[in-house]
């Protein structure tokens, strides 16, 4: 294993892990705010598509980005209005938003099949890109890669030192009180969910525009559904999601070369170990039970409705 | 200006009840009215040849019953577990494991001939797909874990293994390199009930089970403790009632459901295992649960609904060159105007000046 090979891989793993840094963060902060959106995966699909149909017909990688932003931000008002004006189940209502998404995309994305991409153009100072090993591995990548990582310090600082970002945890954990104290619990669940239906957007976005710069139905094949786990996995918190995140693309990336380098397991069943890897980290981290009811905001799933 | 408000209500209305999903009909059809023309199609032909035409003939209202059957099957014992708020995401996987346990049994019983075969394949289907809904059982019930991230987990896995299997140690050896299963001889394939059209005996079944799960839920006690689980958990463990016992019983039946509607579509219309076995019935069973009230008489008439827009979609496609991403669209829309309208049953709406 070359030197060259390993910055390969490691150039590859995280352009693979940057959609699901993506979608757990803006998850993080829709749930740290009490609403739980299982939508995740069908608004990522819904950037996917929106991002790559704008890149095909206008050519424009800045475009393509802003409308899987504003693809993935439009399924979430569909959602907060369901739940935070309608007052509808969120379990079921995030399951529409999946079975929904993937439809819209699918129908949209019709017309796209087949047709790629051309990429994001990708940073390259003169002189230290070429450094070695360093050089591509931190100065090398596409523009979302550092706009992720700048996403996750901006909403770690922004929930744990910001007043509003206060105002939002308060609003998870007792929305009743909340409430009383004046705060505007409907505008406030409703930001947040948009925020992490634009993150959920970009995240498909960097599927279709950087990861594999084509369409194919169904791309996500499921990254959102573990954005989902690694909420839960990084108890709520945004710097060990980016942790989790590169640790799935991680799985992902090496089972791939597993099934390059010709290993001896069916391609089938390594294709099984993000999925596996999945469960098996849920387990874990959802064992202790005292744990998990600390951690997770105390009004997570519940709706509410202004009784004074 | 005139704002709107909602206003709780003294008590559900009952009316409401079965006017929401009335309503949510209505709205989905003039939503798909706007959704056909933005395509470019003429919307009321497009309307007709997804609802109309479809039923005009007997083998149409035949296929109908085929394609409500693993519907309404799924269906029912979903809606069971969405009652006792458990919540069962998985039934696509679990309709997998089920096909692949009775297919497989056919396939190693290739040329056998006896009437045993299939009762066999059923039994295998069905415990194929308790299996698989076992593990989320397992997993939350002793390691807390969340049942709808283990169960959708497992559909991804459970498709892999059924691609792994179509490609490798199951594939046709005189199938021309094709990743199918052979075909399955005639004891092992379930008989046509009606000439002309492949109804078989799954949608006689769905019905006797709609009609079982009904009386079980309405008189046995293992119905009334699920609905107790579910509308006031605090209620239920003051009684006793095991919110294990509840959670394992749901999964089972609605992976056993999910199985044997699994093992009848390959020994039913499909006839051999092909990868993909499923257009997505795990998945639209969860609407059809919820657009049935989670009622078992509800989900045997929004099966037939859902089995329309499946054949509609199919329809438009051979007619009207529309793209069958159509029908997943209707269904999305279908589940979104039912739980909009289903505020109307705790709320009312006041016009406030």
């Amino acid at each position: 294993m070359t030197i060259d090979f390993l910055v390969a891989a490691l150039m590859t793993i995280i352009t693979a892990s940057t959609p699901l840094v993506f979608a757990a963060v803006g998850e993080i902060v829709a749930e740290k705010s009490g609403v739980l959106n299982l939508g995740v995966e069908g608004m990522m699909i819904v950037g996917a598509i929106g991002a790559f149909a704008t890149g095909i017909v206008t050519g424009d990688p800045v475009l393509a980005v802003l409308a899987g932003a504003a693809s993935g931000a439009l399924m979430a008002f569909i959602f907060g209005g369901l739940t935070l004006w309608l007052l509808s189940n969120q379990v079921a209502t995030g399951l529409a938003l999946t079975i929904f998404g993937i439809g819209v995309s699918a129908l949209v994305g019709h017309r796209f099949v087949g047709v790629t991409f051309a990429g994001l153009p990708k940073l390259d100072i003169p002189g230290v890109t070429d450094l070695p090993i360093v050089g591509p591995l931190l100065f090398g990548h596409d523009a979302l890669v550092y706009l992720s990582v700048a996403s996750v310090i901006a909403v770690a600082w922004f929930l744990r030192r910001t007043r509003t970002g206060l105002a939002l945890r308060a609003v998870g954990e007792n929305h009743d009180a909340a409430h009383s104290i004046g705060y505007p619990v409907i505008m406030i669940r409703l930001m947040a969910v948009l925020f992490g239906g634009v993150m959920a957007g970009l995240g498909g976005a960097c599927l279709s525009l950087a990861y594999t710069p084509l369409w194919i139905e169904n791309m996500t094949a499921g990254r959102g559904w573990i954005a989902l786990a690694l909420v839960v996995f990084a108890s709520w918190r945004p710097w060990r999601a980016f942790f989790g995140a590169y640790l799935f693309g991680g799985i992902t990336i090496i089972q791939l070369h597993a099934q390059g380098l010709g290993v001896a397991v069916p391609s089938q069943i390594l294709s099984m170990l993000p999925y596996i890897a999945t469960i098996v980290v849920l387990v874990l981290i959802s064992r202790d039970d005292v744990r998990m009811r600390f951690n997770a905001p105390a009004c997570l799933g519940r709706s509410f409705h202004a009784t004074g | 200006m005139m704002a709107l408000r909602f206003e709780a209500r003294g008590a559900a209305s009952r009316a409401m009840v079965l006017g929401s999903p009335a309503i949510a009909v209505v709205l989905t059809l003039a939503a798909s009215l706007v959704m056909f023309a933005s395509l470019g199609t003429d919307p009321v032909r497009a309307l007709q040849a997804f609802f109309i035409q479809p039923l005009s003939s007997e083998r149409g209202v035949a296929e109908l019953m085929v394609k409500a059957t693993p519907l309404v099957l799924i269906a029912l014992g979903l809606s069971m577990g969405f009652r006792a708020n458990v919540w069962n995401i998985g039934a696509e996987g679990q309709l997998t494991l089920g096909a692949l346990a009775g297919g497989g049994l056919a396939l190693a019983l290739y040329g056998h001939e006896s009437p045993l075969l299939l009762p066999l394949m059923f039994v295998a289907g069905i415990a194929g797909g308790m299996a698989w809904a076992a593990i989320p059982a397992f997993l939350k019930t002793r390691f807390n874990t969340n049942e709808i991230l283990t169960s959708l987990m497992l559909v991804y896995v459970a498709i892999l293994l059924l691609s792994y299997l179509i490609h490798g140690p199951w594939r046709d050896p005189d199938g021309f390199n094709f990743p199918e299963s052979r075909l399955f001889h005639d004891s092992a394939r379930l008989p046509v009930l009606l000439q002309g059209t492949r109804l078989h005996i799954g949608w006689p079944i769905a019905l006797a089970i709609a009609a079982t799960t009904w009386i079980l839920l309405a008189r046995h006690i293992i119905g009334f403790q699920i609905r107790v689980v579910g509308l006031a958990p605090a209620a239920a463990s003051f009684a006793g009632f095991s919110r294990t016992r509840i959670t394992w019983t749901t999964l089972l039946a609605g992976g056993g459901a999910a199985g044997l509607a699994g093992v009848m579509e390959v020994a039913g219309p499909i006839g051999q295992i092909v990868p993909v076995i499923s257009p997505g019935y795990g998945f639209t069973a969860i609407i059809v649960a919820f657009l049935g009230r989670l009622h078992p008489v509800g989900v045997v008439f929004a099966g037939l609904l859902m089995a329309l827009t499946y054949l509609g979609g199919e329809y438009a496609q051979i007619t009207m060159n529309l793209p069958n991403a159509v029908t997943g669209v209707f269904q999305g829309m279908l589940l979104f105007f039912l739980l909009a309208s289903d505020i109307l049953i705790r709320y009312r709406i006041r016009f406030v000046p």
